[in-house]
Formats: C-alpha cells, sequence, structure tokens
C-alpha cells in the first residue's frame, strides 16, 4: 500500500524554486528521510505534504486523500512535530497533549487513557504534571511526538527530529521513532541534514539538493552505487604485500608511501582471506582498518559538495542556541 | 463551541498561574485612581453630578484596566507566533475562527476579572454602591470593552511579527483612546474640538456606559453609549476574524 505519493510537486517563492517537479512514493510502514543541506527543499516539501502551505504545481496524495482537494481531511490523518518547538511552556506535558486532544475532538474517557499510554511510551508518564518549560530539550521532542500521535494518525511527519539534541538524547530519540514505526506501524517521513541519522534511521533515503531530487534509495545501496569499501593495510613490505593479495573481488590496489589501500565490496568478509595471504608470505601487518562509505560521500559524490555542519544557516543557528537556552 | 472554550480554557490556565501578571498590571490602575483620586478629590468638583472626583473616576478607572489587558491579551498571539504554539493550534482541522473567537473571549474574560478586582478596590476604599441593577450595567459595559480591544489587539498582532512594535502601539494608539475617553474628567465642559475628538473615541461610550451603571447619572445617553460599543465591538471582532484568517505560518 502507497502511504505517500507525490507527483510532480512544485514550489516557487516569488520566482525562485524551492522545490523541483519533484516525484516519489512512500510505502506504508516506511521511515523515510529528506536528507540535504540547509535551504534545499526539504521543509518545505515536507510543510506542501502536510497542506501548511499551497503547491505551485504538482498533486500528492497522503494516505489516499489528495493534499489539494481536501486538506483538513489529510491533517487529521497526519501527525506532525515541526522544526521548531511548538509546545506551550506555561502549561503541563499533560495539559499540552490534552489541549492537542480536544482540538482534534478525541472524546474525553479516549483522550485520557491515550495520553496516558503515549506519556508512558516516550518514557514522560512521571513527568506528565510537570510544566513544560521545566522540561530538557529532549523530554520537549519527545512530549511533542507523543502529542503528534495522539490522534492516531497514519503518517508521522517529524522535521529535523533531533535539531539541537546532544548526541545521548538523539540517540534514544532514534529508538523512540524506531520503536513506534515497529510496534504502531506508523510510516514516518522525516527531513535531516545529519548524515548518521538517515543512515541509522531510515529504510529509505531521499537525498535533496536545490529542490530537486538527485538520488533515492536505501542507504546501503546509495553507499554501494559509489563504489564500495576501502580496506587500508599498514605494512614495511608494500610492494610485496600487494603481489600477494590477488582474487576477483579486488577492484582496485593502490601503493602508497608505507600503506596499502583495497577498493572491494563487502570488505569485511575478506580480511580473513588478506590476513592469511600476508602471513604466507611472511610479511608484517602493523595494522588494518576498513573505510565504509558514508552518504556524507555519497552526497560529495553526487553534488561535488559536502554537507557538513559549517553549512547550516545563520537561522539555523541561531534557532540551536535558543533551543539550547530554552531547554537548559 | 468545544474548540472555542478548549482555546477560552488555556488562556484562563495561562492568566491564573501568571500571579505576578495580574498584580502587575494592578499597579498603574490603582496608582492613578488613588494619587489622581484622592489628590484632586479636594479641588475638582464635577458640574451637575453629587459625586466627588474619585466616585467620578472609578468608572474611567474600570474601564482602563479592561482597555489595557484586552489589548495586551489579543497582542499575546504574537508570543505564541514566536514560541511556536500557534502553529500547533493552526495545522488542526478546526476553523480560523473559532480559533480566534477563542482567543477573543479568553481576553476579553481576563480583562473582565482585572477591571473587576479594581472594582473591588475601590469598594474596600469606599466608593457606594448605588443599585445591584447598575452594577449588572456595568458590567455588561466592561465585557464589551473587553471583546472589542481583545479582537482589536488580534487584529493587530495578526499584522505583526515580533513585540518591537508593542511600544508603538502602546504609545499611539491605547494611551491615545483612554487619555480621549473621559475616564479623567467630565466631556461636557470641553472646548468643542476636543469634545469632538473624545465623542470619536469608543473608548468615550465604554467609559460613560460604566459610569452610568457605577453612578447613576452620565453625560451620555447609555442607550446611545451601548449601540456605538456594540457597533464598535462587532466591527473590531470582524477585523480580527478577517486578518486573522490571514495569518501565515
Amino acid at each position: 500500500m502507497v502511504a505517500i505519493r507525490v507527483s510532480q510537486l512544485t514550489k516557487q517563492f516569488n520566482g525562485l524554486v524551492a522545490v523541483d517537479n519533484i516525484s516519489f512514493d512512500i510505502q506504508e510502514g516506511e521511515i523515510f528521510g529528506l536528507l540535504g543541506p540547509n535551504g534545499a527543499g526539504k521543509t518545505t516539501i515536507l510543510s506542501m505534504l502536510a497542506t501548511i502551505l499551497e503547491s505551485t504545481a504538482g498533486e500528492a496524495v497522503v494516505n489516499g486523500i489528495s493534499i489539494a482537494a481536501n486538506p483538513d481531511a489529510v491533517r487529521k490523518s497526519i501527525g506532525i512535530v515541526f522544526q521548531d518547538q511548538s509546545l506551550d511552556e506555561e502549561l503541563t506535558a499533560f495539559e499540552n497533549m490534552d489541549f492537542h486532544g480536544r482540538l482534534y475532538r478525541i472524546p474525553k474517557a479516549v483522550r485520557r487513557e491515550r495520553i496516558s499510554t503515549l506519556l508512558e511510551l516516550v518514557g514522560l508518564a512521571d513527568r506528565k504534571d510537570d510544566f513544560v518549560k521545566t522540561f530538557s530539550g529532549g523530554m520537549r521532542r519527545r512530549l511533542e511526538i507523543a502529542r503528534g500521535l495522539l490522534h492516531e494518525p497514519k503518517v508521522l511527519f517529524l522535521d529535523e527530529p533531533t535539531l539541537g539534541l546532544d548526541p545521548q538524547t538523539r540517540n534514544h530519540l532514534w529508538e523512540y521513532i524506531e520503536r513506534l514505526n515497529k510496534e504502531k506501524r506508523i510510516t514516518i517521513i522525516l527531513t535531516t541534514h545529519y548524515m548518521d541519522e538517515a543512515d541509522k534511521l531510515c529504510g529509505r533515503v531521499a537525498i535533496i539538493d536545490k529542490g530537486k531530487i538527485i538520488a533515492m534509495d536505501t542507504p546501503q545501496n546509495l553507499k554501494n552505487q559509489i563504489g564500495g569499501d576501502v580496506v587500508t593495510i599498514t605494512s614495511t613490505k608494500i610492494a610485496a604485500l600487494a603481489d600477494a593479495i590477488s582474487g576477483s573481488w579486488i577492484k582496485t590496489k593502490e601503493q602508497h608511501d608505507g600503506f596499502l589501500t583495497i577498493h572491494l565490496e563487502n570488505a569485511e568478509t575478506h580480511i580473513a582471506t588478506i590476513v592469511t595471504a600476508a602471513e604466507k608470505q611472511n610479511i608484517p601487518i602493523a595494522a588494518i582498518s576498513i573505510h565504509k562509505p558514508t552518504l556524507e560521500s555519497v552526497f560529495l559524490h553526487f553534488t561535488g559538495r559536502t554537507i557538513r555542519e559549517e553549512d547550516a544557516s545563520n537561522k539555523d543557528h541561531m534557532r540551536m542556541r535558543a533551543r539550547l537556552w530554552r531547554g537548559k | 463551541m468545544d474548540i472555542i472554550a478548549t482555546i477560552w480554557l488555556r488562556s484562563m490556565k495561562r492568566y491564573i498561574r501568571s500571579k505576578s501578571r495580574i498584580i502587575g498590571s494592578l499597579g498603574m490602575p490603582v496608582f492613578f485612581l488613588v494619587l489622581l483620586g484622592f489628590g484632586l478629590n479636594a479641588v475638582v468638583n464635577i458640574p451637575g453630578t453629587e459625586a466627588n472626583y474619585v466616585g467620578f473616576l472609578v468608572p474611567g478607572i474600570v474601564a482602563m484596566s479592561v482597555l489595557f489587558t484586552s489589548v495586551f491579551s489579543g497582542i499575546q498571539i504574537i508570543w505564541d507566533k514566536q514560541f511556536g504554539f500557534l502553529k500547533e493550534t493552526l495545522v488542526a482541522p478546526v476553523s480560523r475562527l473559532e480559533i480566534m473567537l477563542g482567543q477573543t473571549l479568553g481576553g476579553a474574560t481576563t480583562a473582565f476579572i482585572q477591571g473587576l478586582l479594581i472594582l473591588v478596590f475601590s469598594l474596600i476604599i469606599g466608593l457606594t454602591i448605588v443599585s445591584a441593577g447598575g452594577f449588572l450595567i456595568a458590567f455588561g459595559f466592561m465585557i464589551l470593552i473587553g471583546i472589542a480591544f481583545t479582537s482589536f489587539g488580534i487584529a493587530i498582532a495578526s499584522r505583526m511579527e515580533d513585540m518591537h512594535g508593542f511600544q508603538l502601539i502602546m504609545n499611539f494608539i491605547i494611551f491615545p483612546v483612554f487619555g480621549l475617553s473621559g475616564a479623567l474628567f467630565p466631556i461636557d465642559t470641553l472646548p468643542v474640538w476636543l469634545r469632538s475628538l473624545t465623542l470619536a473615541d469608543p473608548l468615550t461610550y465604554g467609559v460613560e456606559g460604566i459610569r452610568y451603571g457605577l453612578t447613576g447619572t452620565s453625560q451620555l445617553d447609555p442607550l446611545l453609549s451601548f449601540g456605538v460599543l456594540t457597533a464598535f465591538t462587532v466591527a473590531m471582532i470582524g477585523a480580527g476574524a478577517h486578518l486573522f484568517r490571514k495569518v501565515q505560518i
């Protein structure tokens, strides 16, 4: 079953093309990532699918409902966690949830029950009556995710879910998101500019640059596309070592000063062969390491540029700082 | 209706919890009432009424309290915009009109309570009650002022990006509206040019209405006051709803 079908979706702001004729399908139960640098158009895509922003051209169907024809029905069927915090800090966790439940017209008894189940799920059950202003950044994020799930959406939209969070909190959040996806069978579409996040969390990733999809596949396939793994062996006898190692699995061998690099697929399955071959010839190995390609190198491969933290725009930095400042 | 109630309930919770704001916004009206009231009581005689100056001033200060609180409540939407909470409300499958009306009633209720606190304070310092029915009339006018100016605040907030313009609004709209309203002086004895300005000020009709309720006499016909203020309130709700519908997130 297709959860989201996007066909030739385009958005222009005063003649500037933010999203350029993109098409993709998301299957039910997937965790789908929109990966790209800031300003690539990820949030714009998400906003159009969530019917917060009108598209300039093209169509999209969310849960079988057209975003153009019936935005209200689309909104009812999705949950959203925005990039910026959208909680009322003067209310308690429970009250924030309850407010949301009332807006979505969930009957009181059902509302109560779901709120306690969801707060349990995100580990905030014991903080239910505490004011949100006393919460840390990670707790706020978890509360927002729980709130987004209150009206039982089939699709959850997460816009930069871990922006500005510390590594440990990010790991926890990833676990929650994975659990939601598995246990509740919720389709998740998220935007991120963190490579590791897309790699670890997403079943499939669309790499977005300048409003276009430049590559779309599973993280593994994307990485395989750009030429597999690299094994680096440090030794005193490079030339002899290069001769000793041979096989059809080797793509290229390169001799450097003091070390040898071998390009190959599935490096870990060939380490034993390499070591055995070297031992047979009595060639000492000082060190051996495997480099797996990352989504970072995939992005580099397709665009000739890297996505780095330094690319984060000023606005983003301010946002992060504001979040940290509020969160602590 | 339940959506309006939900948004109203949130305003109430926030209001009751912000004790410092409740006390803080009582400061200025109490200050005006005590200083002007007792300072000028001995030297000011209001022609045509038996009330002393303090008695004359109380309705004006009640209106002032309602005015300031309601405009501020309306403008608070900017905070919701800046802190992101407005997004949560606007993406929910509810109409903008319901949200706007909920905010308006919330703001008006807060403003009414603030006015009521001033009224209680003036009872303590010696205001005498003319009649219970008069009190109800005053309440009616307070609620109208509250709804009108909360809507006005929402209309302004819908067009503002941040709180930077707030001082501008206070200095060039709210203070003149208060100053020209006849809250502090009788309008009958004013020079003609100033009198026409006060008659163009919607708050004048609110102050006069409350004054009629509390003291039993007023310089404007209470039915006229009620008519003008109601028309202004309806217009402000219309303007607020219209501008709020256009808010982008």
